[in-house]
């Protein structure tokens, strides 16, 4: 079995400080690489590393979550499939590589990638992505210039054969973009849960002598069809956060239990994660 | 040595290099010239060398009819002189006393000794060879230092310097058990690893223009500044042009020409302002346009009355923090602290050590800024502005629980029974309790009761400003004054300097060799200048250079120059951090015996996107009292159109010049790079020749210097940038380590790691245990200390003072000695004519960009879409704006969207967020473009100046600091017509 090229993307590393993103205009804005990409226009829409942002919750419990997204390298690649004239191809490492001269004209192969990751380039007529930065791997480099320039660890550029990348998928428990597509990526995302869960906070309060203080070390469980799915203790702050929950689903109940007193309430989810507001615990 | 054969090896000497490099066979073609070498006291001795397209011949004696001469005192000092290693004291020594003369046309006799100096770095090396045609330079930026790979003179990459294994440095911490060192390597700011769009910008000036309208001999149509089209010229037409408009304005009296920089230049000690440019306008006498100490107004004008640390502007120590922050502390609040911002990265991974350590995190902001979304916490939002309310309150809780340090306070400190007094409400009849200031800010009396007591029984550290020991944030702003001094005041309640007690949010404090000299860019360099820049604390002694100063004693305050020239006066107040109450001595324009300024020379810098009230420059720019307006820039920039004549200048990527990553320098901010993991000193290679017919800063100057008869002075001699570049490594302790060759060829070079005895003592803990001063501090001068050297504080008490005695001595309505709580800012309950404008608008430091720099049209940055997003060929500046006041308006992510008030209208792009307190629009500060809908200054502006909508008020009456945030404003969906006119602050 050949090692092969496979890059590891945590999101729950990624702050949108764009190192990546700029170190990957650097590489690829004004340089031509003949056999792997011709250059990035230098403005304009070309993201080949793009970052989505997600936030969850909302004022005044809120989270900002980043994610890289750029070409996955798929093992089943409908770009490849869209091609003509061998314009597409996978290399024996695993990298994608969308020949620059042979796929002029070929518009379907941008419009084939679910992902959006492929871009027009109106000037040269040719579909564009993120090489693997397969020119530098092949010099001898053993990191992209998106790991190198990332000061947050976001990402791991590891070369292993494919059994090896399953063991670290399962391990790790790694994800990759858009699973029921069957595109077998090789771009894997750890906690990418971020992106696409919800959670459910609040902050619980209590009286004390008409006084409203922060209720900390209440306990907070909450169950969904009379089964427990997340338990949480509030901070100082009488705030709690419940996280990993799809989006969509519904028939949850919260129950939260502190010295002072208990609260109940019930909720389904729908697309964002739900801030509950002020609870106060009620004797009883 | 002879003499006679010491002569003799000169033109031998200039043969070899000729034949050996190409290069320094063209610079003898440049210039045909005959040159004499003699003695003044042997009038018969000497050699002459004669230059005809580049041919050299050469005679012993004296020849009849020199173009130049360069003339020793005598034979000793001709031997000394030509025989090295050259002793650059004695250099010196001949040139200002007048030992050594040269005879002829200025520029080119120092071209002569120029081409002489270069017989030796005519054989020096730069650079790496990473094969297949490609070399691998270094440089620094503002954003950190970089590797650039260089192809067929083309910048193909630029990249984060990584170490290697013959790299020194790295330190490590051991705290509660686990051990913590940092990566091998540098990171980078956003606005550092844009660099290569930025050099192959269209926006970059290229060659000299000047305005089509403007005849220096007719009509200068100054009211068409801004408005009309620019013309190429040539060089030498450009040069004459500003040459003879100096002579004449100079003829006019002390004072006619105006200078103006950045707050900021590009990085390099020799290319700096406080280098290059201060030089050469020292040597001119110039009125300077005096900056306020802008992003730490708060700490400047206030919190410094309470412990002195005027050379930190009012900002405490940092000193060895990180390690007793890991160690010692349960808490870190970050007050209006967003490191993650505008500085890099190499803080980041120690906050994240913190977090692994279970260190809890509170933020208090307005805006859920970068550093509080990444890293997690409490987030408390208080009304902008409204901060020292709720730190009054937290010292109510502490009052009334006992949960403050009493020792401290009782045997360090003055003034607490009032403080406690007027915290209670018995001298004001209002007690600032928890309730009281949940009116004020917004904030539940129940999450500051809970952070009160939180902060009284856990070891808590302070992080104040971005940088924790200060900047940024609310000290910018209508109270900044008031917040920055419940900081320090919030600091003294707890002992600030027992250990797990401090300021500082892991940004600053690394355990890096504090002792170590490098000169910081604000040691000025060759500038020579005593007065303006911290020279005199180091550099000076170490590389000897010849004094400049000007003989022009009159300032404008840069906030109000629009004023002193459409109004013909104004006033400031001196920002000198010498001591406390040098910032109370004020200044007039025009000053005594000098005259009104009719000439501008600016110098980079984009003032309608960082000063407030921008659109007031238009009006001074385009007066008739301002007969000629230079522009000496590197990228087309809003406001480089109002000028008469544009010289470009080129980026540091093609020049020569050195530099340690974030080091500043005594008075400024003193061990700036106490920031960083390690301490890099970079070459700074000239990667590639200048593009165009751009050329370096200091090659404009010297090149402006030979027009005036100024050229020998001003470049000592004939000294090229990459000679200078050589003495500041000769100079520092650099060059006891590493080799000048090993250096220019691997252009970087890490200051060792101490060992771990020798590490700097804790910041305030000397003065909490009672120490004497232990920090590696110049500041507070001897002459300061009102009791024994190094004993105590730089307050006339030598204690912290709750009531700052300096304070008592100014009658200043705005900072009264107790610091009492006054919502000065905007407010429509208390001003009602501002009901229109609802919403307060936060213009903090940029995140991505520095201030202005790296925000050219086609940077890299310019695709981010949280800093620019593109809308028909244009790319608006990002305007974040809640969720709640977005909807109220019909407005999505990325509409466009206008911003406006009284004094501006700013048409950005909408983020739409929770991350913001309703009521709050938060847009970054640093726009380099501007682009008037239709007239300058009188409409709206699509470019993103968003200071156009801040104050031209001053913080404090009694000083000219400025306070751009928290301005009432109104947004709506933009459509594309424009009717707005200012109706406030317009001159």
């Amino acid at each position: 079995m050949a090692k092969k090229w496979n890059l590891i993307v945590d999101v729950a590393r990624c702050d949108n400080c764009r190192l990546c993103f700029l170190a990957v205009k650097d590489e690829y804005v004004g340089n031509d690489f003949p056999g792997y990409s011709a250059a990035q226009p230098a403005v304009g829409q070309h993201k080949w590393l793009d970052i989505r942002r997600k936030e969850r919750g909302a004022y005044p419990l809120v989270q900002a979550r980043f994610m890289p997204v750029m070409c996955n390298h798929c093992d089943d690649a409908p770009c490849i499939k869209a091609a003509t004239d061998g314009a597409v191809r996978k290399r024996p490492d695993g990298i994608v590589i969308i020949d620059p001269e042979k796929s002029k004209g070929q518009k379907k192969i941008a419009a084939a990638c679910p992902y959006g990751a492929i871009y027009w380039n109106e000037e040269k007529q040719i579909p564009q992505a993120w090489t693997f930065d397969a020119h530098l791997l092949d010099q001898g480099w053993t990191r992209t210039r998106a790991e190198q320039a990332c000061p947050l660890g976001v990402f791991r550029t590891i070369r292993v054969e494919d059994g090896e990348m399953m063991r670290i998928q399962a391990e790790e428990g790694l994800e990759v973009l858009r699973p029921e597509l069957g595109t077998r990526p090789r771009v894997f995302y750890k906690n990418l849960h971020l992106m696409t869960t919800c959670f459910v906070g609040g902050t619980v309060v209590r009286h004390s002598d008409g006084v409203e203080e922060c209720a900390a070390g209440v306990e907070v469980v909450l169950k969904q069809d009379g089964r427990e799915v997340g338990r949480a203790t509030t901070d100082t702050f009488g705030e709690f956060m419940i996280d990993g929950l799809e989006p969509g689903s519904s028939g949850y109940h919260l129950d939260l239990t502190g010295p002072s007193g208990r609260f109940s309430t019930r909720f389904d989810l729908g697309d964002e994660s739900p801030y509950l507001g002020v609870l106060p615990l009620a004797a009883g | 040595m002879n003499l006679s054969i010491l002569l003799w090896g000169i033109p031998q000497a200039m043969r070899v290099a000729a034949r050996v490099y190409p290069d320094y066979a063209e610079r003898l073609k440049e210039r045909d010239v005959v040159a004499q070498i003699k003695l003044r006291d042997e009038p018969e001795v000497g050699r002459w060398i004669k230059l005809d397209n580049g041919r050299i011949s050469t005679g012993k004696g004296i020849h009849a009819n020199p173009d130049i001469a360069v003339v020793f005192k005598n034979e000793a000092l001709a031997k000394s002189f030509l025989t090295p290693p050259f002793d650059q004291m004695e250099r010196i020594d001949a040139a200002k006393n007048f030992k050594i003369l040269l005879e002829g046309p200025d520029d080119l006799a120092i071209w002569f000794l120029a081409t002489l100096s270069r017989l030796e770095s005519v054989y020096w090396k730069a650079g790496t060879d990473m094969g297949n045609g490609v070399t691998r330079y270094t440089n620094g930026t503002n954003g950190g230092p970089l590797f650039v790979y260089v192809k067929d003179g083309k910048i193909i990459r630029t990249t984060p310097i990584d170490f290697t294994d013959e790299d020194e440095g790295t330190w490590s911490i051991t705290a509660r058990g686990r051990t913590f060192s940092p990566p091998r390597r540098m990171t980078l700011a956003a606005h550092g690893a844009c660099q290569k769009s930025m050099v192959y910008s269209k926006d970059r000036l290229l060659y000299p223009m000047k305005r089509v309208d403007f005849d220096p001999d007719g009509e200068r149509n100054p009211q068409n500044r801004g408005i009309s089209e620019f013309e190429r010229i040539s060089w030498n037409e450009a040069l004459d042009i500003v040459a003879s408009e100096i002579r004449r304005a100079k003829a006019v009296g002390p004072g006619a020409i105006a200078v103006d920089h950045g707050s900021h230049h590009q990085w390099g000690n020799l290319g700096h302002y406080l280098c290059a440019f201060n030089r050469f306008w020292n040597l001119i006498g110039v009125t300077k346009l005096m900056h306020s100490p802008d992003s730490w107004e708060g700490w400047f004008w206030g919190a410094m009355h309470h412990w002195g640390n005027s050379a930190r502007l009012g900002c405490p120590e940092f000193y060895g923090t990180v390690e007793d922050c890991l160690k010692e502390a349960e808490m870190i609040v970050f007050w209006s602290s967003d490191p993650d911002s505008t500085y890099g990265f190499e803080g980041t991974q120690r906050r994240e050590w913190a977090r692994e350590l279970g260190i809890k995190m509170v933020h208090i902001d307005p805006f859920l800024n970068h550093t509080a979304a990444h890293l997690g916490g409490k987030w408390i939002a208080p009304r902008p502005q409204t901060d020292a309310a709720l730190a009054q309150a937290l010292c109510h809780v502490w009052i009334t629980e006992g949960l403050y340090d009493k020792d401290f306070v009782d045997d360090k400190t003055t003034g607490f029974d009032q403080w406690k007094a007027y915290i209670l409400g018995e001298s004001d009849g209002i007690a600032k309790t928890p309730e009281w200031q949940e009116a004020e800010t917004g904030v539940p009396a129940r999450d500051v009761r809970a952070l009160a007591r939180e902060w009284g029984t856990k070891k808590t550290y302070l992080g104040a400003g971005s940088w924790g020991a200060g900047v940024g944030g609310a000290c910018r702003g209508p109270t900044g004054m008031q917040w920055a001094r419940m900081m320090a005041i919030l600091g003294a309640m707890q002992g600030h300097g027992r250990p797990g007690y401090n300021f500082g949010n892991l940004q600053f404090g690394t355990p890096i060799d504090h002792n170590f000299y490098f000169p910081g860019y604000a040691e000025g360099g060759f500038s020579g200048d005593l007065a303006f820049s911290a020279n005199s604390a180091n550099n000076y002694q170490r590389m000897p250079h010849i004094v400049t100063m000007s003989t022009v004693r009159q300032s404008i305050p840069r906030m109000w120059f629009p004023e002193a020239i459409t109004q013909g006066k104004s006033f400031g107040y001196i920002t000198d951090v010498t001591t406390v109450q040098s910032q109370f001595f004020p200044f007039g324009y025009p000053s005594p015996g000098h005259v009104p300024v009719e000439m501008l020379y600016k110098y980079g810098s984009q003032l309608f996107g960082t000063m407030v009230g921008g659109n007031r420059w238009a009006r001074a720019y385009q007066h008739p009292s301002l007969k000629f307006i230079v522009n000496q820039s590197v990228w087309h920039e809003g406001e480089t159109p109002f000028s008469d004549i544009i010289l470009p200048a080129c980026t540091v990527f093609e020049k020569w010049d050195i530099g340690e990553t974030f080091n500043c320098g005594p008075g400024y901010v003193h061990h700036f790079y106490t920031m960083n993991n390690h301490r890099v000193i970079t070459m700074q290679h000239k990667c590639i020749e200048p593009l165009g017919e751009s050329k370096s800063d200091y090659d404009i100057f010297a090149a402006v210097s030979a027009k005036l008869g100024l050229g020998a002075v001003y470049t000592e001699g004939g000294t090229s940038e990459l000679d200078w570049v050589k003495r500041v490594f000769d100079s520092s302790d650099m060059a006891r380590h590493v080799s000048w060759r090993q250096f220019l060829k691997k252009g970087y070079w890490v200051v060792p790691a101490e060992k771990e005895q020798a590490r700097v003592p804790l910041a305030n803990n000397w003065y909490y245990e009672g120490r004497k001063k232990d920090t590696p501090d110049p500041y507070p001068l001897p002459s300061d200390y009102t009791g024994e050297y190094l004993k105590g504080l730089q307050t006339p008490s030598g204690k912290f003072e709750f009531v700052p005695t300096t304070l008592g001595r100014i009658d200043d309505p705005d900072r009264p000695p107790l610091n009492q709580y006054m919502p000065t800012y905007e407010n429509p309950e208390r001003n009602p004519e501002l009901e229109a404008f609802p919403l307060k608008l936060q213009t903090a430091h940029t995140r991505y960009a520095y201030h202005v720099m790296g925000d050219s049209t086609d940077s890299s940055l310019a695709d981010i879409r949280e800093h620019r997003v593109c809308k028909g060929g244009h790319y608006y500046l990002v305007a974040r704006i809640s969720s709640e006041d977005a909807e109220a308006r019909g407005i999505r992510d990325d509409d466009l969207i206008r911003l406006w008030n009284r004094r501006g209208s700013v048409v950005c792009a909408a983020q739409v967020t929770g991350r913001l307190r309703p009521g709050t629009v938060s847009a970054y500060s640093g726009s380099a473009q501007y682009r008037p809908v239709g007239e300058p200054g009188r409409s709206t502006d699509l470019g993103g100046c968003v200071n156009m909508l801040n104050t031209k008020e001053p913080i404090t009456k009694k000083g000219h600091g400025m306070k751009p945030n928290s301005v009432l404003i109104q947004v709506e969906k933009w459509t594309g017509a424009d009717d707005w006119q200012p109706t406030a602050e317009t001159v």
